[in-house]
């Protein structure tokens, strides 16, 4: 044994007691769903967790219904500042249950422990709080004077943040005044629904956060039903596509989150230690589940082979198992459908002339894994360069001058995220002006703050998640007639500008 | 000789202006990146078997060090029946490296180690610090003198702190000539030569980058270690400052074959803390550095910590303070 065989540290589930089934939360109450309920399974090792439920047609109709009750007669008459005690609230018990969540978020997406403890509950926590600190300040979010919730959002989310992306998507709906129906990914429930128990715990009033589980069929009826007010989005572009087709010619409003294949360009200036640690965190943190991982790198050809040769060495010392192991870098594929597709791209990949090499990783006999994986000598037009694996797998690509890196970071149908390593101060300003990336990180990479926008260009989606712009996703603007007309017949116990100061 | 390989690595003849642009011309370092690097390696989490093999390997890097003005021959044999001894009441308990003194207390520490002493049979080593210890002010003239005295005092290992002043104006040639002539003294009667330790006081250093540039200016002119501190100024030792260092010796061995040691000094106070370090050192330089021929903790108090923590692993509680002996 050596000692960089650390001696298992696995993280007690013991904090976490799992039920056998899960039903639906509907109303306030968990209900039985009326589809074929499945099985979540941990990825690590095919272990069987609880029993989802399906929800189906009817299912989604109740939840929609609970939840227009609810805005129309509750949550939307409340004042921002009572609105703003239950999601502070939230953020609390967030707080409270931090280490049963990231022990089940853990196990049922498969990322390594040290992640969902030190990144994912926190940052839940982090938008929580945010957006509470919104409730009551509506007025102030640059949309004119008081603007109104929109009513219900139908929010279908992905398996890669499970509860990150719940966070991103309930915390500044319900701030706004709008109640929600939310559809988490069929193989990461398990969450979702302990942020039910949580929403029951805040004493939340009935109806104005629902959570449906099932397949993409139950997220198709949700979004489909007639008296959805919003459809917010993240996930693939051709769900994303699917939905903009679906609500088209309809009064509802969009906002989708969708792929990535962003671009990390590394110059030769750059501080090379952090910028190996930055390319390391921008593909293989969450196994490259990451819409905004930095999957291509682009780096500059008189550094090339310095940055391969570091990278290969750093990439020796991740570790990679159990995801509950606290010493855990590199978790599971959260499914086989997943590995299946990160190991066709890769081999397409290999086929097409690129170097490929792996980690020399023990891979565990059960479960989805797959090594951190680096291709060398992509071309532009290789497949690996142009699509979003969303696994832990980099292209590596070259560049001479800026303006070489700037063309080809930009030659991409997405634009999410981009990355850019320089010492120089000017550069980093001048190369992040030309890049088409909605996020652009300099110096560091995969960084996430409740207050900054996030959102893509062109075939990442539209709309912006976080921040004031993030607000504006689920607010109207009112008409002055409408407020005068509003203030004549007080329905709500809006706070008065003058008390709110 | 080692100035063909300063040559070699410089791409010139060695001059103030060749070794400042050598210097200058290292890559950044940038400071959150750095800092967030270290924070990571501390949240490893080492347990059982790893936990009981990381604690005797950190005893066996300590240099046991005790270096006050009102130090005394008394206190030194102190320090060495510790270092020899460290818990009396287990024998399998390892010893340390070395003991670090002041130069003129080097030949009381020698003769206390007697056959215990690595020139006596021995494993343990004396080091001594040297060329005015802590603040470096003196003329190289004294600092050799003092270097020499301790090297024929018997000390195995000098440490030597360069010369703040002229590294922060920038005049790197006279700090790398300082080290070089300083490696000279180290030089026994009989050709072999004593251990050259070159403290950078990164404390005193400003930036992240002036620590890269002083460790490559050490590691050119021949330090056989790298080490943080004098313990004297605040910050000592800290682990984004040693895990850069790490990173100094690591890229100096890919590109000269070369081995070059690491010590934190000062401020490393807790086995938590130093089982961090040792995380550190095998994920950036590799597992090799664990030997205390290339890593030492420049420490007093951390010792006893480490054997309350195996003596917790024996009985499986804890006992106290005085249960080990202070010094």
């Amino acid at each position: 044994m050596t000692f960089l065989d650390y001696a298992p540290a696995p993280e007690s589930r013991s904090i976490l007691s799992l039920r056998s089934s899960y039903g639906l939360f509907i109303d306030g109450e968990f209900v039985d769903g009326h589809g074929d309920g499945f099985h979540t399974v941990s990825p690590a090792n095919e272990e069987v967790l609880a029993e989802i439920s399906t929800a189906d047609g009817h299912d989604v109709d109740l939840a929609v219904q609970a939840a227009r009750r609810a805005h129309d007669k509750v949550w939307s008459r409340m004042s921002g500042a009572d609105r703003g005690k239950y999601l502070f609230r939230i953020a609390r018990l967030v707080q409270e249950r931090a280490r049963e969540l990231a022990v089940a978020e853990s196990l049922d997406n498969g990322k390594p422990i040290k992640e969902s403890r030190d990144v994912d509950v926190p940052l839940v926590a982090a938008w929580f709080f945010y957006y509470a600190g919104w409730a009551d300040k509506l007025d102030y979010a640059g949309l004119g004077p008081a603007p109104r919730s929109l009513g219900v959002a139908a929010q279908v989310i992905p398996w890669n943040f499970p509860l990150l992306m719940l966070a991103w998507k309930i915390a500044p709906a319900l701030a706004a005044g709008n109640t929600v129906v939310l559809k988490p990914a069929e193989t990461t429930s398990l969450t979702a629904l302990l942020f039910a128990e949580i929403v029951q715990q805040a004493g939340l009033p009935s109806g104005v956060v629902n959570i449906v589980t099932g397949a993409g069929e139950t997220g198709r009826m949700l979004v489909n039903h007639p008296d959805i007010d919003k459809v917010a989005f993240t996930g693939s572009t051709a769900v994303g596509r699917e939905i903009a087709r679906s609500v088209a010619g309809t009064s509802k409003k969009v906002t989708l989150e969708l792929g990535g294949k962003a671009a990390n360009i590394v110059f030769d200036d750059a501080p090379i230690d952090q910028a190996i640690e930055g390319i390391v965190n921008g593909i293989f943190f969450n196994q490259g589940h990451v819409c905004c991982a930095g999957s291509r790198l682009l780096v500059q050809e008189n550094v090339h082979e310095e940055v391969v040769d570091r990278l290969k060495s750093r990439l020796s010392t991740l570790r990679m198992g159990d995801p509950l192991d606290k010493n855990t870098d590199i978790g599971a594929i959260n499914s086989a459908e997943q590995l299946q597709r990160i190991r066709e791209l890769s081999d397409i990949g290999e086929a097409e002339g690129a170097d490929r090499w792996s980690a020399d990783c023990v891979i565990p006999d059960n479960g989805f894994w797959f090594a951190p994986t680096i291709f060398d000598n992509v071309s532009t037009s290789s497949r690996i360069a142009r699509e979003e694996i969303f696994g832990p797998v980099l292209s590596v690509l070259t560049f001479r001058t800026p303006a070489e890196a700037i063309a080809k970071a930009n030659n991409t149908p997405y634009g999410l995220s981009a990355g850019i390593w320089t010492d120089k101060g000017s550069r980093m300003l001048a190369v992040a002006d030309k890049l088409r990336a909605g996020v652009i990180w300099a110096n560091t990479f995969n960084r996430f703050d409740p207050a900054s926008p996030f959102g893509g260009y062109k075939e990442s989606g539209y709309g912006r998640e976080g921040g004031r712009h993030g607000l504006a996703a689920y607010l109207a603007p009112q008409s002055a007639a409408a407020i005068t007309a509003s203030a004549a017949a007080p329905k709500t116990t809006r706070v008065k500008k003058g008390s709110a100061k | 000789m080692t100035l063909d390989l300063a040559r070699t690595v410089v791409g010139s003849e060695l001059s103030e202006r060749s070794l400042r642009a050598f210097a200058l011309g290292l890559p950044g370092v940038d400071a959150i990146g750095l800092e967030q690097r270290a924070a990571s390696l501390a949240t490893r989490s080492i347990k059982t078997t790893s936990k009981r093999w990381a604690l005797d390997t950190i005893i066996s890097l300590i240099d046991l060090t005790t270096l006050e003005g009102a130090d005394t021959p008394g206190k030194v044999r102190s320090l060495v029946a510790k270092a020899v001894l460290p818990d009396p009441s287990d024998p399998t308990c390892p010893q340390v490296a070395a003991v670090c003194v002041y130069g003129d207390l080097a030949h009381v520490a020698v003769e206390a180690l007697g056959s215990n002493h690595a020139g006596g049979g021995g494993t343990i080593n004396v080091a001594a610090v040297a060329t005015a210890f802590p603040s470096g002010r003196a003329s190289l003239r004294v600092k050799l003198a003092d270097t020499a005295d301790a090297v024929e005092a018997g000390a195995d290992e000098i440490d030597m702190v360069i010369d703040r002043g002229a590294f922060l104006a920038g005049r790197y040639g006279e700090v790398f000539d300082e080290i070089v002539a300083v490696k000279e003294a180290c030089r026994r009667s009989d050709g072999s030569s004593a251990h050259l330790k070159v403290i950078l006081e990164t404390g005193e250093l400003a930036t992240y980058d002036n620590v890269r540039r002083a460790s490559w200016l050490a590691m050119l002119a021949g330090a056989d270690f790298i080490k943080t501190s004098t313990g004297k100024v605040s910050p000592a030792a800290t682990l984004p400052v040693t895990l850069l260092m790490l990173e100094a010796v690591r890229d100096w061995h890919r590109l000269t074959g070369d081995l070059v040691g690491v010590k934190p000094a000062g401020g490393i106070r807790s086995s938590k803390d130093a089982v961090r370090y040792l995380v550190t050192v095998a994920e950036t330089a590799g597992e090799r550095w664990l030997d205390p021929r290339l890593f030492r903790f420049g420490a007093s108090s951390l010792l006893n910590d480490v054997l309350l923590q195996r003596q917790k692993i024996e009985t499986g509680h804890y006992s106290g303070a005085d249960y080990v002996t202070i010094d």
